[in-house]
């Protein structure tokens, strides 16, 4: 709980900063599922830390010279909201002056993510991909089907006592998606753009996996539909450098796409934004599947287990 | 004059209780918990360098003349997306982990590893 709420803290002064499109995505991220992660995981690790004879003096002696050094550091740094801070100086006014020119779109953050440095976008998409792969090697489990109709049973007769819940989330979860489509295409000219759009899209089916049980979530929503999911946006992103490759430009050179270069910006922006939209989205729902699919398979094994034990 | 600094202190003191966290415990959750907190600074570090004084958020419109700086923003943005999926490989590595050793606590499995291995080496001197 706590985590959440320093998730939504933190959001609330990146607003008060003026970086709109990290608050989105903290808000998103760090006050609903990285909270969510760290609950299913506590609850199958066990939630008291054991005492333990390490000396925290070192620790702290450490920690306090690093500081020590770490705020002697900062003497010489530019403060806080100057406008001559050397970072202030070299790229960015470049962005903020021609970008409108150059690319087109208002939101001068989604023109710097998707097209002046979609390389290293490509980048972050290809590790968010890597990490869903490295959790479906760790936590992926070959379900028995039978396993799942008692799991089923159980589940029906825990969600009858969240009735409200259960029909207030079946009202709200279309609007979530709706909101995150917004998100996803209104990225140009707002706050907004992929990687917010993927979590939002994520957290609405992860809510409809909590109030309906996984197994029904999963009947809706196809694991191995999500997986291939997760491969096409990356997919879809290299295929864009490579078209622009094939066009004869640099690799993600969108002005090569079409005639007038604005509107191949454009277009390049949009194909890629649904990439990144898509890979963040089935990622974090694969990871979410996997996590509560290990939980719920080792309550399983431990009620049978008591069956066979009182028999 | 000096106060101007105040944002790299709180930086600061947050990247330490972060770092004291994952020094001091031996619970690998709250190890992790560490991390994130240690990757939260970080982030704070990027976007109040990013701010500046009467600027408002770099998104172009009419009759603004200052923007805040946009490029840490984009930096940042992925780091978040791509933190909570790294986060989530921890995670699922200490699960493993509890179902392997039946503990998160750094020494009880150092502990197993050791008499794992002292038992290996008693059955090689005694073949």
């Amino acid at each position: 709980m706590l985590a959440g709420i320093y998730g939504l803290l933190s959001a609330s002064f990146f607003v008060a900063m003026d970086a709109v499109d990290v608050a989105f995505t903290e808000a998103a991220v760090g006050a609903g599922i990285s909270t969510l992660l760290m609950l299913v995981v506590i609850s199958m690790t066990g939630r008291k830390e054991k005492p333990t004879r390490h000396k925290p003096l070192p620790a702290f002696f450490v920690v306090i010279i690093t500081g020590g050094l770490l705020i002697y550091g900062t003497l010489d740094m530019p403060h806080f909201g100057s406008e001559d801070a050397p970072i202030h100086n070299h790229t960015s006014p470049r962005y903020i002056n021609d970008s409108m020119q150059e690319i087109g779109i208002p939101n001068i953050v989604t023109s710097v993510l998707a097209s002046y440095r979609a390389f290293d976008t490509f980048g972050e998409v290809v590790v968010i991909f890597t990490a869903g792969i490295g959790v479906l090697t760790l936590l992926s489990v070959g379900r028995a089907k039978e396993n799942d109709e008692e799991i089923e049973s159980i589940n029906d007769s825990m969600h009858q006592q969240h009735l409200v819940v259960r029909i207030v989330a079946k009202m709200l979860i279309p609007f979530i998606f709706l909101f995150a489509l917004y998100v996803q295409f209104h990225g140009d000219f707002g706050p907004g753009g992929g990687f917010q759009a993927g979590v939002i899209f994520a957290s609405a089916i992860i809510l409809y996996a909590m109030l309906f049980g996984l197994v029904t979530a999963r009947k809706v929503i196809n694991q191995t539909f999500i997986q291939f999911i997760a491969a096409l946006g990356v997919l879809l992103y290299g295929s864009v450098g490579i078209a622009s490759l094939m066009n004869g430009g640099n690799f993600l050179d969108y002005n090569v796409l079409s005639s007038n270069p604005i509107t191949g910006q454009h277009l390049g922006i949009l194909i890629i934004e649904w990439g990144v939209g898509c890979t963040v989205a089935s990622v974090m729902v694969v990871i979410f599947f996997n996590f509560a699919g290990r939980r719920e398979r080792k309550q399983h094994k431990n009620k049978s287990q008591n069956k066979e034990s009182s028999t | 004059m000096i106060i101007g600094l105040f944002n790299h202190w709180i930086v600061i003191i947050l990247m330490m209780i972060g770092l004291y966290i994952v020094i001091a415990h031996g619970n690998l959750i709250k190890k992790i918990i560490g991390l994130t907190i240690f990757q939260t600074s970080v982030f704070i570090f990027y976007i109040s360098i990013a701010k500046v004084d009467g600027g408002t958020a770099p998104i172009l419109a009419d009759g603004i003349t200052q923007y805040s700086n946009p490029l840490p923003h984009v930096l940042i943005l992925t780091a978040i997306v791509v933190g909570i999926a790294t986060t989530a490989l921890g995670l699922s590595l200490v699960v493993r982990i509890k179902e392997s050793y039946n503990s998160i606590e750094e020494e009880e499995i150092q502990q197993q590893d050791n008499e794992e291995q002292q038992s290996k080496n008693k059955a090689e001197e005694n073949a």
